[in-house]
């Protein structure tokens, strides 16, 4: 077995046995790098020399005894984390070489917990999209291919650099942020686990915002063990940001493999939405059938207003992130480009520096917010956002968790993306709703479509109770049993 | 007192409301831990929060909450235990965000009143509608360089308080009474220090004219006006151009002006067809700011004594009157000083004493109350020594005039100099007898009705003492000598 190929669970174990050093296995991803991101483009950046130095004071740790859980693991982080002394992109052209001064809270957590990071993941720009084709340094390539067809396919996303380096075994774990689905539906469309925790769970703090009502950071990782271990060191109260929970976290790792033995699993009857492939009704259906087999009670709910979610979720976001994105104006840090006057320095340097999405979105969430259309959109949506909050916490209170599609299709290639960025959003259909009332929720690989590509079931949870996600999430990934690994991953690159 | 205007058509009412902007004494800024010291080298005082780096998150500062809340409690205003912070959003280079954290739709305060007072004596108490809580902005300076502008943060985020006043105000004489009388009650609250010069405190006018009995005309908003002197000003001028545009057949456009003190006039900056769309929205970075009553009460008990309050303790406690009383609470730090003279002593006589040569001497020497060479203890042992008769009024004048000079105590000064009064008969009977003997002829007119003349006894018989003897003795003395 390659070192590329171990969990995190199982690595961490090794590097405790003295099977390999972490010198070792850092130097494995490095190299599995070199190999494939030429291809995928999974990273905008690749921090090698940092991964060798942290590897070689990881190693010391570990002979020292008493290292912490991640020690020695090599991560990618998305690069909308601050990393302080590393540049950070955002994939965004705007930001120039701005290079942090300052860590993240979570990427300060995972490197207090020994984690080594091997680089900067690639996303859409501003995690702003569901493809990696918005990013300013180039599409992202997924892993996967359709049987015998070598088109090449997005990684979905915006998190779609991490979910395609830890699919191809360039990491061992990643970092994503969700503001929409931005972790579970790459996830989905790259056959590994994906886990966007409740609000507030992990700190804001140093990454850059998008939706700051929405966005959250969670774990990308190949088994719900790893995102367990994962989530543990990322998680976490911080006085810096205000909307963090101050709530211990707990030992999310021992809630794998935990009795199911009378949960009830509510399928929404919403998320049947009409045009649903029969392929996805009939993996959906299978998810059904294990965690019932697995000792569940089936329960049917309703969660009336989800039809108002992708609609409510596109007035929301790029509200906030008209305003967040008022920072990239040219005159403190990034690109900019000179004008004759204040505003004209304003005008170019945004025109020039932001992309197409990126200014489709700022234009909405500047029309929404405008005098005279607050009301009827802005105003709205949120009344609408407060009655899906209500949904889930009236459904809670018959079911444990909810069981629902990741995504409404597979991957598609590069070239089949929809023309209709309306289109485009409905990707987000059964992801979004989750984000709006800060639910948790866990993309779990479970299948492979007819072509060969990979389906992922989606599980969604009371706030705070991401155990109760990672217990039914590790019972539905050892009923799939799904081992199916990519065309292109380290050691096997065609 | 009815302030009116005359116009070619009749007379006009102006109708004023005031934003002040209070800058909050405190520590560190409004959402980040950067110092709010005024006058550090520019971009010295700015955190990355407050340059609006990526990622970085606004954090409430609970001492500014405190004193917004002790504010309002001065302003005997309802506290909203439950507000919000909200984004206003618009470009400028002095605010790096690209938008200000403040309070729209639910600020921290609600109404609340201020009672003025005008010259004729006359009370009125104008409306306080509203105060919130704000980020400042930083600063543009625009004389460092031919061509660029540069910016200095050390201001964005410092933490403001919006008060807006109800359209109370009818003269510009209460909108300077308004503005003096705000600015107490923030120094004594401890809550801003009210340096308009320095531009902690400043103030948006709302100007619009009306005639008698009429509904309210558009007004006008005169921008950032920074001394109350220029307030008064602007108010007039801004009235007399709007009765001058309704009069010639016109109508006043809504919009934001400027008031240019040199050329005596105020100039449009933006109409309201320019106006910024500042799409307020609540900020998701921040959760509402919920306060406890139970901390509302603690701020409160612990409130320091308002100048009204103060103003009335002083007239029943030390029985002075009310102007004197009013003199004396128009600086806590004067108030203070009255009351550790008058604790234990005659009030009214502390009052007379600092409301006249104690103060002369201050502005003479152009010193603060808080730098007087004379302390309350010099000051009060000045006056016992009146009191227990060591020296007489006159003396104490010199002693108050030696003691702001060398900073001596009282008594030093009296011994050094042989100040001490003149009781002793025998000194005072001789003085007399020689001065009577000397002017026999001026004894014969004064016995003959010119009972003025009784006065020139006295400055002699004092003169001959060196002003040392005591004046009711010297009195006595003379009237039985000349009397017989």
């Amino acid at each position: 077995m390659m070192l590329t190929d171990l969990t995190i669970a199982q690595a961490a174990e090794g590097l405790r046995k003295r099977d390999f050093t972490a010198a070792e296995l850092t130097n494995a991803h490095v190299k599995a790098i070199d190999a494939l991101n030429g291809r995928l483009n999974a990273y905008i950046t690749v921090t090698a020399d940092q991964a060798k130095e942290a590897a070689a004071q990881a190693d010391k740790t570990l002979s020292a005894g008493d290292a912490p859980t991640l020690t020695g693991i090599p991560l990618g982080i998305k690069d909308l984390f601050c990393t302080k002394g590393v540049r950070t992109t955002a994939a965004s052209r705007i930001l120039g070489d701005f290079t942090p001064t300052y860590e993240s809270t979570v990427t300060a957590n995972l490197l207090a917990n020994g984690a080594v990071f091997v680089g900067k993941t690639n996303l859409d720009e501003f995690a702003m999209g569901s493809t990696n084709l918005t990013s300013a340094f180039g599409v992202v390539e997924n892993p996967w291919r359709r049987n015998g067809d070598d088109t090449p396919l997005v990684p979905g996303g915006s998190s779609g650099g991490s979910a395609a380096a830890v699919a191809a075994h360039l990491a061992m774990g990643a970092t994503g942020t969700d503001t929409g689905g931005s972790i579970r539906q790459p996830a989905a469309y790259c056959g590994i686990v994906g886990l966007k925790p409740t609000y507030g769970r992990c700190s804001r703090w140093g990454t850059i915002a998008f939706a700051s009502s929405l966005d959250q950071a969670g774990p990308m990782t190949r088994t719900v063990e790893d995102a367990a271990i994962m989530l543990a060191a990322m998680a976490g109260h911080d006085a810096k940001d205000s909307t963090s929970a101050n709530i211990a976290v707990p030992d999310y790792r021992a809630a794998c493999g935990r009795s199911l033995k009378g949960l009830r699993i509510g399928v929404p009857a919403e998320y049947r939405a009409p045009g649903m492939s029969a392929e996805l009704q009939a993996v959906w259906d299978r998810g059904v059938a294990m965690l019932r087999e697995a000792g569940c009670e089936i329960v049917d709910v309703s969660l009336p207003h989800t039809k108002y979610g992708l609609a409510t979720y596109y007035i929301i976001a790029p509200a906030e992130a008209s305003s967040n994105l008022a920072r990239y104006d040219g005159v403190r840090f990034g690109d900019r480009r000179e004008g004759a006057s204040l505003n004209e320095l304003y005008e170019r340097t945004r025109h020039d520096g932001f992309g197409e999405e990126v200014r489709r979105r700022v234009l909405v969430g500047t029309y929404v917010l405008s005098a005279g259309y607050y009301d009827a959109y802005y105003l709205r949506a949120q009344k609408i956002r407060t009655l899906i909050q209500r949904d889930f916490t009236q459904a809670f209170e018959s079911v444990d968790v909810l069981l629902t599609p990741t995504a409404p299709t597979a991957a598609f290639g590069h070239n089949e993306k929809p023309e209709d960025p309306v289109q485009m959003y409905l990707n987000d259909v059964f992801t979004v709703p989750a984000s709006m009332a800060g639910q948790p929720a866990l993309s779990v690989p479970v299948s492979l479509d007819s072509t060969g590509l990979p389906l992922g079931l989606q599980l969604i949870g009371r706030h705070f109770d991401e155990e109760t996600l990672i217990a039914v999430g590790s019972a539905l990934e050892k009923a799939a049993d799904f081992t199916a690994r990519p065309t292109f991953r380290a050691g096997a690159a065609a | 007192m009815t302030y009116t205007l005359e116009g070619a058509t009749g007379t006009w009412e102006i109708v004023v409301g005031l934003e002040v902007h209070a800058q909050v004494i405190s520590q560190s800024k409004l959402f980040s831990g950067a110092s709010t010291l005024f006058g550090g080298e520019p971009n010295t005082q700015v955190s990355l929060i407050d340059a609006g780096f990526p990622g970085m998150l606004p954090v409430i500062n609970h001492e500014c909450v405190a004193q917004a809340i002790r504010t309002g409690l001065g302003l005997k205003a309802h506290i909203n235990l439950e507000s919000r912070f909200d984004r206003k959003n618009y470009f400028y280079a002095d605010l790096p965000q690209g938008y200000q954290i403040s309070q729209f739709t639910h600020p921290i305060v609600g109404s609340g009143v201020v009672e003025i007072e005008l010259s004729d004596g006359s009370t009125r108490q104008i409306g306080v509608t509203r105060l919130h809580l704000e980020q400042d902005a930083g600063k543009l300076l625009h004389d460092q360089d031919p061509k660029r502008s540069f910016v200095d943060l050390n201001r964005a985020g410092v933490a403001l308080m919006e008060i807006v006043s109800e359209p109370d105000i009818r003269s510009p004489e209460e909108a300077g009474a308004y503005l003096r009388k705000m600015r107490q009650i923030l120094r004594y609250l401890g809550t801003c220090d009210g340096n308009m010069d320095e531009g902690s405190m400043r103030a948006d006018v709302n100007v619009s004219v009306r005639k008698a009995g009429e509904p309210f005309r558009t007004r006008c908003e005169i921008k950032n006006v920074n001394s109350i002197r220029f307030v008064t000003q602007a108010i007039e001028i801004e009235a007399m151009r709007q009765i001058e545009v309704w009069e010639s057949g016109g109508s006043v456009d809504q919009e934001t002006r400027l008031f240019d003190p040199a050329r005596g006039e105020t100039r449009s900056l933006r109409s309201k067809e320019d106006a910024h769309d500042y799409r307020y929205f609540p900020d998701p970075d921040l959760l509402p700011l919920v306060v406890e009553q139970a901390w509302v009460d603690e701020l409160k008990a612990h409130l320091p004594e308002l100048p009204d309050d103060k103003r009335a303790r002083f007239q029943t406690e030390y029985g002075i009157t009310a102007y004197d009383s009013g003199v004396l609470v128009a600086e806590q730090a004067m108030a203070d000083f009255y009351e550790s003279v008058a604790k234990g002593r005659d009030g009214k006589m502390t009052a007379a004493w600092m409301t006249g040569d104690f103060f002369a001497a201050l502005n003479r020497t152009g010193k603060a109350i808080e730098e007087s060479p004379v302390g309350a203890d010099k000051l009060g042992g000045m006056l016992d020594l009146i009191t227990d008769g060591t020296i007489n009024g006159k003396i104490a004048k010199e002693v108050l005039e030696t003691m702001f000079e060398t900073g001596e105590a009282p008594l030093e000064i009296v011994e050094r100099k042989g100040l001490r009064q003149v009781t002793d008969t025998g000194a005072i009977e001789a003085a007399a007898d020689e001065i009577i003997a000397a002017n026999q002829d001026k004894v014969e007119q004064y016995l003959g009705g010119k009972d003025k003349l009784f006065g020139f006894f006295v400055g002699q018989v004092m003169k001959a003492t060196q002003g040392k003897a005591n004046p009711a003795i010297v009195n006595d003395i003379l009237k039985k000598k000349i009397h017989g």
